[in-house]
């Protein structure tokens, strides 16, 4: 049975190829802090408060746009509901964790670190320093999205932006599920949820990031009852 | 002000990750809720793929001709026969750069 070092280290290595998306998407939310006029200071503390990419872009575009406090905040709460989905599937997991490192394991569930950690705790249901997967994915994701945040902050500007980094977010998250692809049920889920993001892309506060998911989640459902 | 707003969308995003983890006990899951939970990977990053692909910045449809087309669809591809996500981000990446810079 591998030690609790050993699995930290796995979940470092299972993240990593990943970290080749979030770097660069560091770096822009860095420097798009700084373009629309916020401070070093201001822009860095959200990737250490807030710590979720997408939410901080739409964070600070709503503050700099005028939008009050609220509407960003709201937004910032949509966007990161997905979190509770990922909770939900580790939870069974990290149940004989005492709290105390619940409350600490879960500042680091981001999508990346829960899509590896989940399907290592998958292969391996019964290991009981699992957890240490989860730490090291994310722990690791963290100190990237760190540091790449404050190059962002301090070199961002020199990133061209023709090279449309951004785009390497959906590119990692296509890699993550591209292996579902073999199963029919999975490819039907993933369309109905992504045409309903793409249907429901322009509704408010950015719904359309959990409504998705639970339409996806509710025509499993249907899915599974029709299969029995 | 705005200091305040950060701490309290950090509190909420805190709250969004710790919630089911504390919340939940194993025998709330029924083996029903377990097989729907399994697709959670199939039914989020799709809704954050599919957008990010098929809409420009404003939300408007890109055309199929689109470079984010063609480096999804090789993504897609290559993904999905080597099951390397190095190979799967540089695919996607260079036919797009391909794409735009080259033709």
């Amino acid at each position: 049975m591998p030690s609790k070092y050993e699995i930290f280290k796995i979940g470092i290595k299972d993240v990593a190829p990943h970290l080749l998306s979030v770097f660069p998407f560091g770096i822009i939310f860095g420097a798009i802090g700084i373009e629309l006029g916020f401070s070093p200071l201001f822009t860095y503390a959200t990737s250490l408060i807030i710590f979720g990419g997408a939410s901080q872009i739409v964070f600070l575009q709503l503050l700099s746009g005028g939008a009050s406090s609220l509407i960003a905040i709201t937004s910032v709460g949509v966007i990161n509901s997905r979190h509770f989905l990922y909770g939900a599937v580790l939870s069974e997991y990290l149940q004989k964790l005492s709290l105390a490192k619940k409350l600490f394991i879960s500042y680091f569930i981001v999508d990346q670190g829960f899509a590896v950690s989940n399907q290592y705790f998958k292969k391996n249901p019964t290991g009981e320093f699992n957890h240490y997967h989860l730490i090291g994915s994310g722990i690791i994701l963290w100190f990237i999205w760190q540091v790449s945040t404050i190059i962002g902050i301090y070199l961002g500007s020199i990133v061209p932006e023709e090279l449309g980094l951004k785009f390497a977010i959906p590119l990692t998250f296509i890699a993550i599920i591209v292996n579902e692809l073999r199963k029919f049920d999975h490819i039907l889920v993933m369309l109905i949820s992504g045409l309903a993001a793409t249907f429901f892309y322009n509704a408010p506060f950015k719904t359309y990031i959990i409504i998705s998911p639970l339409i996806g989640l509710f025509a499993a459902m249907v899915i599974n009852k029709l299969k029995k | 002000m705005i200091w305040t707003s950060i701490f309290i969308a950090g509190i909420l995003t805190y709250f969004t990750r710790m919630s089911m983890v504390t919340l939940i006990r194993k025998e709330m899951i029924s083996d029903n809720l377990r097989k729907i939970l399994s697709y959670v990977p199939s039914v989020v990053f799709p809704s954050i793929i599919f957008p990010g692909v098929l809409l420009d910045d404003f939300g408007n449809f890109v055309t199929i001709g689109d470079p984010k087309i063609l480096g999804a669809v090789s993504a897609l591809v290559i993904g999905f026969f080597t099951r390397n996500v190095i190979l799967t981000i540089v695919s996607g990446l260079s036919s797009y750069w391909a794409f735009i810079f080259v033709f």
